[in-house]
C-alpha cells in the first residue's frame, strides 16, 4: 500500500495556461498549484472552463500555450501514466463489468491469476461484487459511475481527475460516489475534480478553486473560498449556488 | 418437386458448395477489409477522405466486372495463369473476396469511427493510441462487425455474375446455387430454378435467424470474457 | 491496390489450392450451351470418365466465347458448332486439328398464332422473308455463337438486314439460347434454335417448330486440341485421349444413343 502521509503526495502545477478561439478566450491560467493534502474541487458556472482545465491538466487537450508540470517533471507519457480520469458520461467498453477492469489490469501486464484476485478486489470496494459478469452497459447511471472510478482507480493513479462525476445522479448514487472519492484520496490519490454542487464541495473539498471565463479567479482553503469568498464572481456564484 | 429436392444428394453438395465458397470469401474479407477499415477509421491522412469514398465506391462493383477482371487475372495468358485457378472454387473464392471486402471494409469504417468517437478521450486518458486501439475498438464492435459481415456473405452467396465467369459452372466443381439457377432457366427448369431459389432465400433467414439469436445470446449474457 | 490485394491472396490461395489440384486427371472443356442444355454431355460423359478415369469439367458457354477462352489457354479441348470460326482457330495455330463429331439441325420456333403465316414450310429463307415483311417479332441470340451465325447466314441469303431492324420486331438477348428461348416464349416471337435445346427446354409455353428440314439448317459440331504449343499448360494428352474417344466407335455410340422424348438429337459423323 501507499505511504499514507500527505507529503508524499504528488503536486500538480499549471504555467501560463492559455486556450483561445476566434480570437476570444476560453483558458487563461497563469499559474494554478495544487499541493495540499486532500481533494482539490473546481467550481464555477457552465462554460467557465472548469472541463477544459481539467483536460489540459490530463493532457487530452494541448493548449496554445503554457505548461503543465507534475511533481517537477513537465507532462510526458510517464506522467500521464501516473494519472486517470472519470467522464461526467462514464464511457464503458461493451463488455462485462469485469471485462472493463480487466482491459486496464491486462495493459498493465498483469497475469490472469492476479488480475481475478484484483477485480474481486476491485468490485468489492465498489459494490459490484454480484454484477460482475453483467455487461458493463446495462448498469444504471450510478453503478455505471462507479465502474468507471474503480476502472480508473485500477491503473492505480497518482492524480484523480473526475469531471463532475455525480451531476446525472440521484443523492444516493452521489453519495456513494464520494465515499469511493473520500476513501481513494485517503489513500494517497491527490484528487482534482470538477463540480458545480455547492454542497458537494462542503462535503469533500480541502481546497476549491473558482472559475470564470476561462480564468481561476479565486483558490485557497475550502473553508475561505466557499465560506468567505474574496472575488465579486465568487460571492455572486455562492448565492446563486445557495439559492438552488 | 420439394420431394425431389430433399433426397437429392447433388442438391445438397451444390449447397454446400456455395456456402463453402462463400464462407471462405467472407472469412478472408473479414480478415483484410476489417483491420483496413478499423485503420481507415481511426487514421488521419492527405486523402483519406478520398480513400473513404473510393471504398464506399467499390461497394457497389459490378460482379460481372469483378469477374472479368478476375478472370483475366487468372487465364492461362494471364499474369497469373500458371497458378491454374481459372474454373475451380478458389477462383470463385478470389472473385468474392473482390466483391466482399470493401463491403467489410466500409461498414467496419462507419461502425469504427462512431465508436472510436465515443471512446477517443476514454482510450487516450488509458494512454491507448489511436492505432492501438483497433483491436479494442473491433472487439467491442463485434455486434455491428457480425452485421457487417452478414451483409458481405449475402452479396457473396447471391452473385452470380462473377462466379460463372471465373468458376465455369462447371459440375460437380464449381457448381453453386446461383449459377445452376441460372443454368436451370436457361434451360426452361423454371420450377427447379424457383425451388433453388427459395432454398437460397431460405439460407439467407437462416443465417440471420442464426446471428440474431447469438447477439441476443451475448447481450444477455453480457458478453463477458474476462 | 486491389491488384496487390488479389496477389496476395493468391499466394496463400494457390498454396493450398494447387497441391490437391496437380494429381487430379482432368480436363477443361469448352463447349457450347446446346450440348450442355440438352443434356447430351451428361448422358455421354460418364462411360468416358469411368473408362479412363479423367474427368471432364465443361464450361458451356457460346461458341464465340468459347472459343475465345480456349485462345486464351483456359481450356483443353473446344466443341463447337461453327466451321468457319473452327478452321480460323486452327488456321491461327490456336488449334492443333479440327475434326467432326456430329450433327443436328436448326428449328425455326414460333408463336401458335403464326401471325408471318410459316407454319409447315421448309424453306427457311423464305419464312425468314415472310417474318421481315409482317414485321413480326423475331429474337436473335445476337451474341456471336454458332447459333447466331447460323441465324446471320439465312439473314444474309434472304437480303434482309437485320441491322436495321434491330430494336424494332427484330431483338437481339445477347444471351445463351436457353435463356433467349426464355424471351421468345415470353413475348410470343419467332427465333431460330438447334433442335436439342428446343427439345430439352421446359418453357416453351404458346411455341412450336414452324420450319424444319431446309438442308440449309443443318448444324455441324466439331472437335479440337487447343495447340499445346501455344499454351504449354494444356493437358494435350489427355485431351487427345478424349478426342480420340468421342471421334471412336464409344463415343459416336454414345452420342447416338442420346434420346429424348424418344427422339434422337444429335447424329454422329466422324470420319
Amino acid at each position: 500500500m501507499r505511504d499514507l502521509s500527505a507529503e508524499t503526495r504528488i503536486g500538480l502545477e499549471a504555467l501560463g495556461l492559455r486556450i483561445g478561439r476566434n480570437g476570444g478566450t476560453l483558458l487563461d491560467v497563469p499559474r494554478l498549484v495544487f499541493d495540499g493534502p486532500g481533494p482539490t474541487l473546481i467550481l464555477g458556472p457552465n462554460g467557465a472552463g472548469k472541463s477544459l482545465l481539467l483536460r489540459c491538466l490530463h493532457g487530452l487537450i494541448k493548449p496554445d500555450a503554457g505548461q503543465v508540470r507534475q511533481d517537477g517533471a513537465p507532462l510526458g507519457p510517464a506522467q500521464k501514466a501516473r494519472q486517470a480520469m472519470v467522464f461526467q458520461q462514464p464511457v464503458l467498453l461493451r463488455r462485462s463489468v469485469a471485462g472493463n477492469l480487466d482491459f486496464v489490469l491486462r495493459r498493465r501486464g498483469m497475469v490472469r491469476a492476479t488480475r481475478k484476485d484484483r477485480i474481486a478486489a476491485l468490485l468489492a470496494e465498489g459494490g459490484l461484487s454480484d454484477k460482475a459478469r453483467q455487461s458493463a452497459r446495462s448498469l444504471s447511471g450510478g453503478e455505471a459511475q462507479r465502474l468507471a472510478i474503480l476502472r480508473a482507480l485500477a491503473t492505480e493513479p497518482d492524480i484523480l481527475f473526475l469531471d463532475e462525476p455525480t451531476s446525472a445522479l440521484d443523492p444516493a448514487a452521489t453519495l456513494a460516489i464520494e465515499r469511493m472519492v473520500l476513501r481513494a484520496s485517503a489513500q494517497g490519490v491527490r484528487i482534482v475534480m470538477v463540480s458545480h454542487d455547492i454542497g458537494q464541495a462542503r462535503r469533500l473539498a480541502a481546497d476549491a478553486a473558482m472559475m470564470q471565463g476561462g480564468r481561476v479567479v479565486e483558490h485557497g482553503p475550502a473553508s475561505e473560498v466557499l465560506e468567505t469568498p474574496k472575488s465579486e464572481a465568487a460571492r455572486r456564484y455562492l448565492a446563486g449556488g445557495l439559492i438552488l | 418437386m420439394l420431394l425431389i429436392l430433399q433426397g437429392d444428394a447433388e442438391l445438397w453438395a451444390i449447397v454446400l458448395l456455395s456456402l463453402r465458397v462463400s464462407l471462405m470469401a467472407v472469412l478472408i474479407s473479414a480478415v483484410i477489409g476489417m483491420p483496413l477499415g478499423a485503420a481507415l477509421a481511426v487514421s488521419r491522412f492527405p486523402g483519406r477522405r478520398g480513400v473513404i469514398v473510393l471504398v464506399n465506391a467499390l461497394m457497389g462493383l459490378p460482379p460481372v466486372v469483378v469477374g472479368l477482371l478476375v478472370y483475366l487475372m487468372l487465364s492461362r495468358s494471364g499474369p497469373l495463369g500458371v497458378l491454374q485457378l481459372l474454373y475451380t472454387p478458389t477462383a470463385m473464392i478470389i472473385a468474392q473476396v473482390v466483391l466482399v471486402t470493401p463491403i467489410v471494409a466500409a461498414l467496419t469504417r462507419q461502425v469504427i469511427e462512431m465508436l472510436a468517437e465515443e471512446y477517443s478521450e476514454q482510450l487516450r486518458s488509458l494512454g491507448v493510441s489511436r492505432l492501438a486501439s483497433v483491436p479494442t475498438l473491433l472487439w467491442d464492435a463485434r455486434l455491428a462487425l457480425v452485421t457487417a459481415l452478414l451483409a458481405g456473405f449475402g452479396r457473396a452467396i447471391a452473385e452470380v455474375g462473377a462466379v460463372i465467369i471465373v468458376g465455369g459452372n462447371i459440375n460437380h466443381v464449381t457448381r453453386v446455387m446461383t449459377t445452376t439457377i441460372a443454368l436451370e432457366t436457361s434451360r426452361g427448369n423454371l420450377a427447379l430454378a424457383l425451388a433453388l431459389g427459395a432454398i437460397l432465400i431460405g439460407i439467407a433467414v437462416a443465417v440471420n435467424a442464426l446471428v440474431s439469436a447469438v447477439s441476443l445470446r451475448a447481450e444477455h449474457e453480457g458478453l463477458t470474457h474476462a | 491496390m486491389v491488384g496487390i490485394r488479389i496477389r496476395t491472396l493468391l499466394m496463400a490461395l494457390g498454396l493450398m489450392a494447387g497441391g490437391a489440384q496437380a494429381e487430379e486427371a482432368y480436363i477443361v472443356l469448352q463447349s457450347t450451351t446446346s450440348t450442355q442444355n440438352s443434356g447430351l454431355l451428361d448422358h455421354i460423359l460418364p462411360g468416358f470418365e469411368a473408362e479412363t478415369g479423367i474427368d471432364v469439367r465443361v464450361v458451356a458457354v457460346g461458341t464465340g466465347q468459347a472459343i475465345r477462352n480456349a485462345r486464351n489457354g483456359d481450356g483443353d479441348v473446344l466443341l463447337v458448332h461453327a466451321r468457319e470460326a473452327e478452321e480460323k482457330f486452327v488456321a491461327d495455330g490456336w488449334g492443333v486439328e479440327r475434326f467432326d463429331v456430329m450433327y443436328n439441325d436448326f428449328v425455326l420456333v414460333g408463336p401458335k398464332s403464326d401471325p408471318a403465316k410459316v407454319g409447315g414450310g421448309t424453306d427457311i429463307v423464305a419464312a425468314l422473308k415472310a417474318i421481315a415483311q409482317a414485321t413480326a417479332p423475331f429474337v436473335s441470340r445476337g451474341d456471336d455463337s454458332g447459333t447466331h451465325k447460323a441465324e446471320l447466314r439465312q439473314w444474309k441469303e434472304a437480303d434482309i438486314d437485320v441491322a436495321a431492324a434491330s430494336g424494332g420486331w427484330y431483338r437481339e438477348t445477347g444471351s445463351g439460347m436457353g435463356a433467349t428461348l426464355n424471351v421468345a416464349s415470353g413475348m410470343e416471337a419467332y427465333v431460330l434454335t438447334d433442335r436439342a435445346t428446343w427439345i430439352a427446354f421446359g418453357n416453351k409455353g404458346n411455341l412450336e417448330i414452324l420450319v424444319e428440314g431446309d438442308p440449309r439448317l443443318f448444324n455441324q459440331y466439331g472437335v479440337i486440341l487447343v495447340n499445346p504449343e501455344k499454351h504449354p499448360g494444356v493437358r494435350a494428352a489427355a485431351g487427345q485421349r478424349f478426342i480420340d474417344w468421342l471421334l471412336g466407335e464409344v463415343g459416336q455410340g454414345a452420342i447416338a444413343s442420346f434420346r429424348l422424348d424418344g427422339q434422337q438429337l444429335f447424329f454422329p459423323n466422324a470420319r
